[in-house]
């Protein structure tokens, strides 16, 4: 039996015409490498460790080559840690000499003050420097020991070299989800710009997310300050959630998978969106015949994708035009069903649908984890492990002695 | 209505040098390089305009070369008006080139 697919309407709003997809994505996300120095308690990616499989740099070319003649005007590039790989200026370079615009996300770890000073030079670049906590001991916790000064000296050095534009980007949490003025005064200071995204339990995320997604008093509070702050603070356009609390957010109040937003991963795999690596949003691969753009346009999957929803529970909701049923991978990773609510619907709805799951089915894994193995250097104490292993006179100087 | 405090339609126009008109199935998708601004245009007749505004004298015969029906006038101009604000549509020289 064949579907037959909806006919895409002529004229009306935007947001229903993206619902039906886009002849190449507004947003691409691009993970360069699955290696990352961190092991950040969250990561949605479960990075750590390089994948032998990964792009070289002549497919990572053709992929850039792909995206100019789709007219792709910028991509999202992150990992993992992207400027770990040895390349990566070199693809930075080619990928603007190409008229492909990049966008990447960085925990600092390269970006000395010759570094920050090439990219002042480059026009065409934005940097995002993670952080996700205003002050070290919440951050520390989750990206891992030494994290904030890495980043804040990042910030330092891009300021210094005078770079414009560029963003600190924060996963809202339990934990900063009061800071939120704070991380504004400490981007103002290094005359950079915030934004703001929402935890998803993808990757290693899904360990912490019961313990770290904000509290329905959290999301109030950030849709408030969403409102008040307007589109002087960045989004990614993440919350559409929070628009059922009434008013609508600025941004795209949709949810973008496949439709207009993607993913390609370090080793060419396509997904649905960067927060949903797992097989059933697995669309094809940039290596296979016809490449990246047969897979944007012919897969099956993002076809399916490429429906409005017409069926499930949040259909009969009075604030569905609002929030469109939520984020598809926030309610896949919790074992929801994806016609029904986001796991934090703000009407309630959510917790509802979670505590009515079956206990004995556990929510899908990702297929995919590059953590690291062994510990890492200042690893997160989020999770009650010391950050390194520890000496007994690294406590006190008398430890371990008999002192009866 | 003809003119805005940005936008005189019966000037020439051109789509901005630094900006990229991509087709989609509902009209376009605009990118200027310069400012890294995102827009859309709605209607596959409106990108006509945009992309034939260099081939004549005023914005407005642009508009009615394109086959805009006359009720229709004010609405185009209001969306070019957009365009030339967010720098997506500029002026051109009137001298011969």
């Amino acid at each position: 039996m064949t579907a037959v697919l909806p006919e895409r309407p002529i004229g009306g709003r935007l947001i229903d015409q993206f619902e039906y997809g886009l002849d190449a994505p507004i947003c691409l996300t691009w993970e360069l490498t699955y290696a990352c120095n961190l092991a950040c308690v969250h990561c949605l990616s479960s990075s750590g460790r390089r994948d032998p499989r990964e792009l070289s740099t002549a497919e990572a070319e053709a992929v850039i080559d792909e995206l100019q003649r789709m007219q792709v005007f910028y991509v999202n590039v992150g990992g993992g840690e992207p400027t770990v790989r040895p390349d990566f200026w070199h693809l930075l370079d080619y990928a603007i000499g190409h008229d492909v615009g990049v966008k990447f996300s960085t925990n600092g770890v390269k970006l000395d003050k010759a570094r920050a000073a090439q990219l002042a030079r480059t026009d065409y670049v934005d940097v995002q420097i993670s952080l996700d906590g205003a002050t070290a001991e919440v951050n520390d916790a989750v990206r891992g020991t030494g994290s904030f000064a890495t980043a804040i000296r990042a910030l330092e050095n891009l300021a210094e070299a005078g770079m414009k534009d560029f963003k600190v980007s924060v996963v809202v949490t339990r934990e900063n989800a009061g800071q939120l003025d704070a991380f504004k005064e400490l981007t103002d200071r290094y005359g950079a710009q915030l934004r703001i995204t929402r935890l998803r339990p993808s990757g290693r995320g899904a360990d912490v997310w019961d313990q770290l997604h904000p509290t329905q008093q959290q999301q109030r509070e950030l849709y408030q300050w969403l409102l008040a702050h307007g589109e002087g603070v960045l989004t990614g356009d993440s919350f559409f959630h929070l628009s059922a609390f009434g008013e609508a957010l600025p941004g795209l109040n949709l949810c973008g998978a496949g439709r207009v937003v993607c993913l390609i991963d370090p080793v060419g795999d396509v997904y649905a969106c960067p927060f949903a690596i797992h097989e059933n949003f697995l669309a094809g691969n940039v290596r296979s015949p016809g490449g990246f753009r047969r897979v944007w346009q012919s897969s099956e999957l993002f076809a399916d994708l490429r429906s409005p929803q017409t069926g499930g529970a949040c259909t009969k909701c009075a604030h569905f035009d609002a929030c469109r049923g939520g984020c598809m991978a926030a309610k896949f990773f919790t074992g929801l069903p994806l016609d029904g609510p986001d796991p934090e619907c703000v009407q309630g709805y959510g917790e509802t649908a979670l505590a009515a799951r079956d206990l004995e089915a556990a929510p899908p894994r990702s297929h995919l984890d590059h953590s690291h193995t062994g510990p890492v250097r200042g690893q997160p104490t989020l999770l009650g492990m010391p950050s390194i292993p520890a000496k007994p006179c690294d406590e006190s100087p008398l430890a371990g002695a008999d002192l009866g | 209505m003809t003119t805005t405090a940005d936008f005189d339609a019966t000037l020439p126009w051109r789509r901005a040098r630094s900006v990229a008109l991509r087709p989609e199935p509902f009209g376009a998708l605009v990118y200027h390089f310069g400012n890294r601004k995102l827009s859309f245009l709605k209607s596959k007749q409106l990108v006509a305009v945009v992309e034939t505004l260099a081939e004549h004298p005023t914005a407005l015969a642009a508009i009615a070369a394109c086959g805009v029906p006359e009720g229709q006038h004010r609405t185009y101009v209001r969306a070019l008006a957009d365009l030339a604000r967010s720098q997506m549509i500029e002026r051109r020289p009137e001298a011969p080139e």
